[in-house]
């Protein structure tokens, strides 16, 4: 199962306007497909449209095509779109585990994985009163405990100071190397280079 | 997917739920001061008369359950919307259906429950004839789970909209017309000494349907609003 996604001439309209068309590519074990575009040029549509939040005009989308066994696709993504996903009015640390019951995914260390993304002594703040960029350090834990193979970011790196992305871009390479893949849309240049960098362009009406 | 991991997905969307309430408790009690002070008001309004009393009390305060389960519910799945968690529970593995279900239930416990509770406070306080108690506190446990479930499917279909409120009253109010029908009827009934338990099991079978149907008709309203 070396393919994890195959996506064959997806087009879509938007408010009467075409955003893609006859948009194919397909992710590997290990690749990092970087999707790029202006502001409006439907890249946040693509990702969406990729897990099935948005309905695309035409186009096939298949999950890991070489999966001997039909389970289910959404055991085996992550997505995260530009909202955090995050409760104001539960802390860190509440916010943390409740998520991580939610996915049915074991965390052997919740005060560690804050640690990790630096929210260790915030813990016990309602995230409401945290800023933009550690309410995001919350919703980024996920990629620290979930184990699935694909992930499908929208602007990872929104809010996050260069730490936070230096730290994001290492946890990133240790995914690809243990032979995850990453869709992501991104206007900040990756200062790592992932071995394996697919690069899409999405200019408004023709890709 | 297996029984276990629904069960736990189950449990932890109605524990959010629960754990987010406790943080703003305001948002429970408002409906409910909102039906105590309408009871608390009517017979200041109306005469203390208990004739007069006693055969509207039921109207009362299946009026005042109707008009406070609209008034919190835009706010059932707004927050959940907003921040993202909407468009999370949708991309679960787990049926969303159930996960639909387990708000409702959350939703249920926090505004249909406590009227229940406080219905025999507001009995007292609008002289509901002693008869007609059983009746009324019946009415309220089979049919205040069916205004869980339609707000349920309204508040679904209107959270996208920005500010829905109107819509939503307008959408839903037509819907518990058939409720405030059969659940009046049937303290009326008590009160006037035939059998109550027509009206009551029509509305435990209504209840019944309704949370059975709900649950799916939220889902699919929700996958729509987040799209």
């Amino acid at each position: 199962m070396s393919t994890l996604l195959t996506a064959k001439q997806l087009s879509s309209q938007r408010a009467g306007r075409a955003l893609f068309s006859d948009l194919s590519f397909t992710v590997q074990r290990g690749d990092v497909l970087h999707i790029e575009g202006v502001n409006g040029a439907g890249k946040s549509t693509l990702l969406r449209a990729l897990v099935g939040l948005v309905q695309l005009q035409s186009g096939q989308i298949e999950f890991f095509p070489d999966a001997a066994d039909d389970h289910d696709w959404r055991n085996q993504l992550l997505f995260m779109g530009h909202k955090a996903g995050i409760k104001a009015e539960l802390t860190a640390i509440e916010n943390l585990t409740l998520q991580a019951k939610l996915c049915g995914c074991a965390i052997d260390d919740a005060w560690q994985l804050l640690a990790t993304v630096g929210l260790l002594g915030l813990e016990d703040v309602p995230a409401g009163q945290l800023s933009a960029g550690q309410q995001r350090r919350i919703a980024l834990t996920r990629l620290w405990y979930s184990n699935v193979p694909l992930w499908i970011l929208d602007e990872p790196f929104t809010a996050l100071d260069t730490d936070g992305i230096e730290l994001l871009q290492q946890r990133f390479a240790e995914h690809t190397a243990a032979g995850g893949a990453i869709i992501m849309t991104s206007h900040q240049l990756l200062t790592w280079t992932p071995t394996r960098l697919q690069r899409l362009r999405i200019t408004g009406g023709d890709a | 997917m297996n029984d276990t991991s629904n069960w736990a997905a189950f449990t932890a969307v109605m524990r959010r739920d629960l754990m987010v309430v406790m943080r703003r408790r305001s948002d429970v009690l408002n409906p409910l001061l909102f039906i105590l002070m309408v009871v608390s008001l009517f017979p200041l309004a109306v005469g203390p008369g208990p004739d007069i009393l006693g055969r509207i009390a039921a109207g009362v305060i299946w009026v005042a359950a109707l008009l406070s389960a609209l008034l919190g519910s835009e706010r059932l799945f707004r927050d959940d919307f907003l921040d993202g968690t909407l468009e999370q529970l949708t991309l679960l593995p787990q049926p969303l259906p159930l996960l639909a279900g387990a708000k409702i239930v959350v939703h249920w416990l926090l505004s249909g429950l406590p009227l229940v509770i406080l219905a025999p406070l507001c009995a007292l306080l609008l002289k509901l004839p002693a008869e007609g108690w059983l009746t009324l506190m019946a009415t309220l446990v089979v049919g205040t789970p069916i205004l869980s479930a339609v707000t349920a499917i309204g508040a679904a279909l209107t959270v996208s909209l920005g500010r829905g409120g109107a819509l939503l009253s307008l959408l839903l109010l037509p819907l518990f017309i058939p409720l405030l029908i059969f659940a009046t009827g049937a303290v009326e009934a008590a009160l006037m000494g035939t059998a109550a338990w027509p009206q009551v099991l029509l509305l435990a079978g209504l209840s019944l349907l309704t949370l059975l149907l709900a649950p799916f008709a939220v889902a699919a309203a929700i996958r729509v609003s987040v799209n």
